[in-house]
């Protein structure tokens, strides 16, 4: 649905942040001559009282196609069914960010739509006072009506939209307490679940316009290095192949060579693909391995330069003079992202302007990309957004749609570019290795003077064109529960960074996904080492009732008091995204003697919700992600390539690992935090402290096998 | 290329490929039925998985001619309005998230309850152990099962 497609008589209410005054967007009337207006959210009314709402951001498995909704129903006074969600197209200037990252759909977002909805209820009060000739006092908004209280007149919002459209929109309105929700915080079932239980959700790799071609590109395998030589004769031999054409795509700073083969349907293409012969010129470019990668990691995370983030006190002195003392390294691998649905995209360039399908976390940095690569003006370049299959910060990354542009271009046709699993699972980017140097000293109490955290590895933001690679790592302190901070009287996080070709992006819950696990293996180490519970040694660290709240919760639903003989209990707390989780992993021995995991107890302050029943999805499946990370899974690198190419080797959890999950969440009146990814950190360090509990066993090291512990 | 007559949800469609095509793209993209996906190629990840001759099989893995005349069942052959016992039970535990390996899932859990209308948590691991959920939906895949399971005994107790 297009903004200038609105016709007809509808009340459409958007923020905007005025180009004169303050930063503060306010609530407007749109009319047909606004559409260039800077919109942050909109609904629209129209005369059959079918509410629809832009969706800003993408589905990806999160829920946003059902949360969204649920909160303008709420305030606006609708029955759910009369919301309708459409994605909207990339428009940094209409929408604002639109990237879905950081877990920030509803907690950037709630606030204003609670507002617009509110606002719009109001004015439709408004207007049927105004018929009535009674006051908007006087009446209340029920099931998409305004009610007259004393005569029970009812007009439905169809019959009030065309007089609403004429009002101004109150300066400010009142917005329900939590207590009077009577749609939010409900478990209502997803929208889209239908769609995805009989094959008719459209993902990008559904989509399918008249005439289109498809496209695989053989790229360098190494990262760096370009095409020396292409013998394409036979490729061009398959039937169905249609062209074969160099391609050239930005990864960061680099350039990324390959070899696009272009063909009626994607099994020919692929065919073609196989019968390129290409020579590479890897000239300069360091053929690395695993081993050698994390050798230098571990000698940065002990004594490289540091670059440092955050300091308070004097740890060395305080260190160097205490009697209780640990330091102890913590390692995590590179992961692939591997969503199911391998990326891929569709452009339609054609008359000087660029289409593109495709499923995309951040629709408006396509288009930002796209349009001087092609010599066009961002509003030339329309970027749609369908289902995407995961996400997980891979498809924020644009390279696909990069490609499908320019191959559109060069053959003059509609291209869906398809990338293969292997081609998903080798190329990256990919969540970088880490190297943690953890250091630590205890007074008598068994409470912490002096921690410190050196982590080694890739700064993403050292990979963009440009950038001073001397700078530090903001997000070394990722994870880490900000009230613990202020426990400490003394404490230093930086970082040595790690510079290598290998791509590097947002990999669910980002640094905190590898962090967490340094931090509260560290954490559990100490209270070891303090002789102390692992519950009651973080409750000496935390000054937040908040947390403590949090902690006790935990405490009391996975019986943590009750432990029998021969079960190993494990706990972990991070924070991130603004949201705060704890989990207990509980874990026992088989007959055969080997680990298995029993039960596993999430503990999920958010803050302020929509619905509970994607909350907890959020935790099981971020929890399920962790373990794969935790002990199936890891990307390895030799003679410069990705060894792990499709699940026969990348392997995953599976139903029959999949321990009992029990999700709690905390009820309080604080702001929104992020529900996608927060819950991922904690499981890791959670399960090997677990293992530690049971077996004395210390696990330092991810991935690690259940198997061989 | 050949004529490959293929026998899907029932009807009976024509489709000019290369013998060695595997079944999945004469599906997606000759047939045009798209909610069959594709995720791994090698039999790995099981987003492929249909029907042939009612056992749940690879279509990344079979070459198209070796199906012909055979019947094949796709998610859109359960049911469009997602009235087959299977399906309400995923909506009913609301199962999906991304959604993507869903329709595969879905083709598993389907012949596994055809062959065993109440299975044990051993038979529903041996049965969905091929299916690969990066969003981590087994827990609900399990509960689901289990319900479709009550459904499809609540049916045939008031046959």
């Amino acid at each position: 649905m297009k903004f200038s497609g609105l016709t007809g008589v509808a009340l459409t209410l958007g923020f905007y942040v005025p180009a004169t005054g303050k930063n503060t967007p306010v609530v407007k009337v749109i009319t047909e001559a606004d559409k260039a207006i800077e919109l942050n959210a909109w609904i629209s009314i129209d005369k059959a009282g079918k509410v629809t709402i832009i969706n800003h951001r993408s589905e990806m498995g999160q829920g946003s196609f059902q949360s969204v909704p649920q909160i303008i129903a709420e305030e606006l006074e609708v029955d759910l069914n009369d919301v309708n969600i459409v994605f909207a197209q990339g428009s940094q200037t209409k929408y604002g960010s639109q990237i879905t990252g950081g877990s920030s759909t509803i907690r950037g977002s709630y606030t204003r739509l609670l507002t617009l909805s509110a606002t719009a209820r109001e004015m439709l009060l408004e207007a049927a006072a105004k018929k009535w000739g009674v006051k908007a006092s006087e009446c209340y908004a029920e099931k998409g009506h305004a009610v007259h209280k004393e005569s029970a007149k009812k007009l439905s919002y169809g019959e009030l939209v065309e007089v609403a459209s004429t009002l101004k929109p109150p300066a400010s309105v009142k917005l329900k307490d939590a207590k009077d929700y009577k749609i939010i915080r409900q478990p209502m079932p997803r929208q889209d679940t239908p769609l995805k239980t009989n094959g008719t959700a459209i993902f990008g790799m559904d989509k399918k316009l008249p005439g289109m071609l498809y496209a695989v590109v053989e790229r360098n395998p190494r990262f760096l290095g370009k095409v020396k030589h292409v013998d394409d004769a036979a490729a061009k031999a398959v039937k169905g192949v249609r062209h074969v054409i160099p391609v050239q795509m930005n990864v960061f700073a680099h350039k990324r060579e390959g070899v696009a083969v272009i063909a009626d349907n994607l099994w020919s293409a692929m065919q073609g693909r196989k019968a390129l012969k290409i020579e590479w010129d890897d000239t300069g470019f360091e053929h690395h391995n695993t081993d050698q990668l994390y050798a230098k990691m571990r000698e940065d995370a002990k004594s490289g330069k540091l670059r440092s983030f955050k300091t308070k006190g004097n740890v060395e002195e305080v260190y160097n003079k205490a009697t209780s003392k640990l330091d102890a390294m913590y390692e995590t691998p590179y992961e692939s992202h591997s969503c199911m649905e391998p990326v891929n995209c569709i452009a339609h360039y054609h008359d000087g302007k660029c289409e593109i399908w495709g499923p995309i976390q951040g629709p408006d940095w396509v288009q930002a990309d796209v349009a001087p690569m092609l010599g066009l003006k961002p509003e030339d370049v329309t970027v749609n957004m369908t289902f995407l299959g995961g996400g997980f910060g891979r498809k924020a990354f644009l390279d696909y749609p990069h490609e499908a542009a320019v191959i559109s271009k060069a053959v003059n046709a509609p291209v869906q570019v398809v990338w293969t699993r292997e081609d998903d699972m080798v190329q990256g980017p990919f969540r970088p290795g880490m190297v943690y140097a953890c250091k630590a000293s205890l007074n008598e109490s068994g409470n912490i003077t002096a921690f410190e955290t050196r982590m080694a590895g890739q700064n993403m933001n050292h990979q963009n064109p440009g950038a001073a690679k001397d700078s530090y790592n903001d997000s070394v302190v990722e994870g880490f529960p900000e009230t613990y901070l202020n426990s400490l009287p003394n404490y230093s996080f930086g970082d040595v960074p790690l510079e290598s070709p290998v791509p590097v992006m947002w990999w669910r819950s980002v640094y905190s996904s590898t962090n967490g696990f340094a931090f509260e293996s560290f954490i559990d180490e100490l209270a070891i080492t303090a002789k102390k519970d692992p519950i009651e040694f973080r409750r000496q660290h935390i000054w937040d009732a908040r947390y403590t709240a949090l902690l006790d919760k935990l405490e009391s639903v996975s019986g943590w008091k009750n432990r029998k003989p021969n079960e190993g209990y494990g706990i972990a707390l991070t924070e991130c995204f603004a949201t705060i989780v704890g989990e207990v992993v509980k874990v026992s021995k088989k007959s055969d003697g080997k680990v298995k995991i029993d039960k596993v107890w999430a503990v999920m302050d958010c803050g302020w919700y929509v619905n509970p029943d994607i909350v907890k999805a959020q935790v099981e499946g971020s929890i399920i992600m962790a373990l794969g990370a935790a002990s199936f899974h890891a990307t390895n690198f030799k003679d410069g390539k990705a060894v792990e190419q499709n699940f026969n080797t990348y392997k995953m959890p599976r139903i029959s690992d999949t321990p009992e999950i029990e999700v709690h969440i905390m009820e309080n009146d604080e702001k929104a935090g992020g529900v996608g990814e927060p819950s991922l950190p904690p499981f890791a360090p959670a399960l090997t402290n677990a293992i530690f509990d049971l077996t004395g066993k210390r696990i330092r090291t991810l991935p690690f096998s259940l198997e061989e512990v | 290329m050949a004529s490959i007559n293929l026998k899907i949800n029932g009807k009976n469609v024509s489709v000019d490929a290369d013998p060695k095509m595997p079944l999945l793209w004469a599906i997606r993209d000759l047939v045009g039925l798209t909610g069959t996906k594709y995720g791994c190629g090698i039999a790995q990840c099981g987003a492929c998985t249909v029907h042939l001759n009612g056992t749940p099989v690879a279509s990344c893995s079979i070459p198209v001619a070796s199906v012909a005349n055979k019947e094949i069942t796709t998610i859109e052959g359960l049911s469009t309005d997602n009235s087959h016992p299977v399906q309400q039970a995923w909506i009913q535990e609301q199962v999906p998230q991304c959604g993507y390996c869903q329709s595969g899932q879905i083709m598993a859990a389907t012949a596994l309850l055809k062959k065993n209308p109440n299975p044990t948590d051993k038979d529903i691991d041996a049965a969905m152990q091929r299916h690969i959920c990066r969003c981590g939906t087994y827990p609900r895949i399990r509960k689901a099962i289990k319900t479709a399971s009550l459904i499809i005994n609540q049916k045939a107790s008031v046959k």
